[in-house]
C-alpha cells in the first residue's frame, strides 16, 4: 500500500510526514515525527493521555487518523511551554507533585490548558468536569485538581 | 485493525453512490475507530466525510432547528439558542462522552454508534450482535443491560443520550441515498431494534448518508441522566421528557432498551395535557410498566420511576 502524505501544523512549526492510511494521528506524532509525550493509554478514547489541541478543539489523537489531520493546526504537549519557560500549569504540577506513574500527565497538562484557554478562571467542579476524559490510574486527582486550580490563580495575578 | 483505504470526496452528494458494505463514511470516529481496534469493523476503505461539504451549520428553521450532519455535540452543547429552545438536546449532549470526543463526535454519526455491551465489544466473542450464536448476556453479566424488550435476540442497549431526547422531541433526520434520493425520517423510525436479516440497530442502507437532523422547537423538555461516575460514563437509565407545541407530553428513556423506549405507559397514565403533581407521580408509578429486568439489572426499575418522576416535573 503506498504511504500517504500529511503536511500539517504542529507546535507552530509546519510539518511533513508519510504514514499509512490506517496509522492514527497518536502514533504518527510518536513514530513519524519524534514527539512522544503524547501517551497511549486505552486506545479508546476513555483515558485521554493521547489529549491535543487540534484545530482549537481538545481531541484524543488516539481516535484520529493521521490523514485525518492534513491541513491542521496540532497543538501537543511539547508544545505548551514558552520556550524555557514552562506552562503555568506545569509549574503547578511540578510544584504541587501533581502527578504519580506520570503517564496519564502529558493527556492531562494538554486538557487543563485547552480548559483554561476557553475559561482562565473556572471552579472546581468546572475543572473536574473539563477532566472528565482523563484517567489517573494511580488515582491521583485531588492533586492534579488542586494544580489546575492553582494554574488559574497564576492567570490571575499576570493579570 | 485490517488495513483500508482513505478517501475524501469534496461533494457530500457524491458520496452516497460510492458506498457499500465495505466502503464505509468516516465522520467523527468517536466510535468507528474503536470498532475498527477490536476487528468488529473491517472496510477496505472509509469516505472522510469531514473532507466533503456535508452540513456542518445549525439552522433556524420554522418550527424549529436543522442541524447539518457533521454539527459536533461541543457546538450543540454551547449552543445558546439550542439550549434555550430544545434543552432536552443540549442537556443530552453535554451529559454525553468527555470534553474530547464532544469536540469530535457528531449528532449523526452519534444515533449510529454501536452498542457497548461488553460481549458485543469482545472481539474473542462472537454474539447473534456481531454475527455469531446465542447472547452471552443474558445469563453472564448484564447489569447494564435491557429491562425492556427483554425476549428479543439481544439485550444490548443503545449507548445514544441525544437519540433518547431527539426522539421525546419528535426529530427527523434527512437521509441520501445512493441513486441521489432524499427521504425524511423520524429518529423514532430510524432506530429499531436487530433482526435476524439486519443486526444492526439501525434501518438504514450501505448507501445511505444523513444529511440533516431537524429538531422541533420545545422550550418545555429536558433529559436527566444515571451514571455510575459523577462527570461521566453510558447511561444507566436517562429520561426525556418534551412537551411539544401542540401540548403533547412524551417521554423516551435510555439505556434500558435496544433502542431509545419509548415509555407509553407513563404518558398513557398522565391522562391528559395537565402535568399535575397526582399525574406526575401516577407516570412515574406506570414508567416501569412491562418491565422484564434481568438477573444484575432490576436496580434501574426505580431509577427509570425516580427519573421520570423529575423530568416531568422539570417540564411541568
Amino acid at each position: 500500500m503506498s504511504r500517504t502524505h500529511v503536511t500539517c501544523t504542529i507546535n507552530g512549526d509546519e510539518v511533513e510526514f508519510l504514514c499509512e492510511d490506517d496509522t492514527t494521528l497518536l502514533n504518527a506524532l510518536r513514530d513519524e515525527v519524534g514527539l512522544t509525550g503524547s501517551k497511549e493509554g486505552c486506545g479508546t478514547g476513555d483515558c485521554g493521555a493521547c489529549s491535543v489541541i487540534m484545530d482549537g478543539a481538545l481531541t484524543c489523537a488516539c481516535l484520529v487518523f493521521a490523514p485525518e489531520a492534513e491541513g491542521a493546526t496540532v497543538v501537543t504537549v511539547e508544545g505548551i511551554a514558552d520556550g524555557n519557560k514552562l506552562h503555568p500549569l506545569q509549574q503547578t504540577f511540578l510544584e504541587g507533585a501533581a502527578l504519580q506513574c506520570g503517564v496519564c500527565t502529558p493527556g492531562f497538562l494538554v486538557a487543563a490548558k485547552a480548559l483554561l484557554d476557553e475559561n482562565p478562571h473556572p471552579t472546581e467542579t468546572e475543572v473536574r468536569y473539563a477532566l472528565a476524559g482523563n484517567l489517573c490510574r494511580c488515582t491521583g486527582y485531588d492533586k492534579i485538581i488542586r494544580a489546575v486550580l492553582a494554574a488559574a490563580d497564576y492567570n490571575g495575578s499576570e493579570g | 485493525m485490517t488495513p483500508f483505504d482513505y478517501q475524501r470526496i469534496p461533494e457530500a452528494a457524491a458520496v452516497p453512490a460510492q458506498l457499500t458494505p465495505t466502503v464505509r463514511p468516516l465522520a467523527g470516529g468517536t466510535d468507528l475507530l474503536t470498532r475498527l481496534k477490536a476487528c468488529l469493523d473491517r472496510p477496505d476503505a472509509l469516505v472522510d466525510l469531514k473532507a466533503s461539504d456535508l452540513g456542518r451549520a445549525i439552522d433556524r428553521v420554522d418550527g424549529g432547528w436543522r442541524l447539518g450532519a457533521l454539527v459536533t455535540l461541543s457546538r450543540i452543547q454551547h449552543h445558546p439558542g439550542l439550549r434555550a429552545d430544545v434543552p432536552a438536546l443540549a442537556e443530552a449532549v453535554s451529559q454525553a462522552a468527555t470534553p474530547q470526543l464532544r469536540n469530535r463526535a457528531t449528532i449523526a454519526g452519534n444515533l449510529l454508534q454501536r452498542p457497548r455491551c461488553w460481549y458485543f465489544r469482545n472481539e474473542r466473542v462472537q454474539c447473534w450482535l456481531a454475527g455469531g450464536e446465542g447472547c452471552p448476556a443474558r445469563s453472564g453479566r448484564n447489569e447494564h443491560h435491557a429491562v425492556f424488550d427483554t425476549d428479543g435476540p439481544c439485550v444490548a442497549t443503545h449507548p445514544s443520550d441525544p437519540a433518547a431526547a431527539l426522539v421525546a422531541l419528535g426529530a427527523t433526520v434527512t437521509v441520501l441515498d445512493g441513486g441521489g434520493g432524499e427521504r425524511e425520517l423520524a429518529v423514532a423510525d430510524l432506530l429499531v431494534p436487530p433482526t435476524d436479516e439486519r443486526r444492526v440497530e439501525h434501518v438504514l442502507a450501505a448507501d445511505d448518508v444523513i444529511t440533516a437532523v431537524t429538531v422541533p422547537s420545545a422550550p418545555r423538555s429536558t433529559y436527566l441522566k444515571a451514571m455510575d461516575r459523577a462527570v461521566w460514563a453510558f447511561a444507566l437509565v436517562g429520561v426525556a421528557a418534551a412537551v411539544s407545541a401542540d401540548g403533547e407530553v412524551r417521554l423516551v428513556a435510555s439505556g434500558v432498551a435496544n433502542t431509545p423506549w419509548r415509555l407509553a405507559g407513563a404518558e398513557a397514565a398522565l391522562a391528559g395535557p395537565g402535568l399535575t403533581p397526582e399525574a406526575i407521580d401516577r407516570a412515574a408509578a406506570a414508567a416501569t410498566d412491562g418491565a422484564a429486568p434481568l438477573a444484575e439489572n432490576g436496580y434501574k426499575l426505580p431509577l427509570l420511576r425516580t427519573l421520570t418522576h423529575r423530568a416531568l416535573t422539570a417540564v411541568a
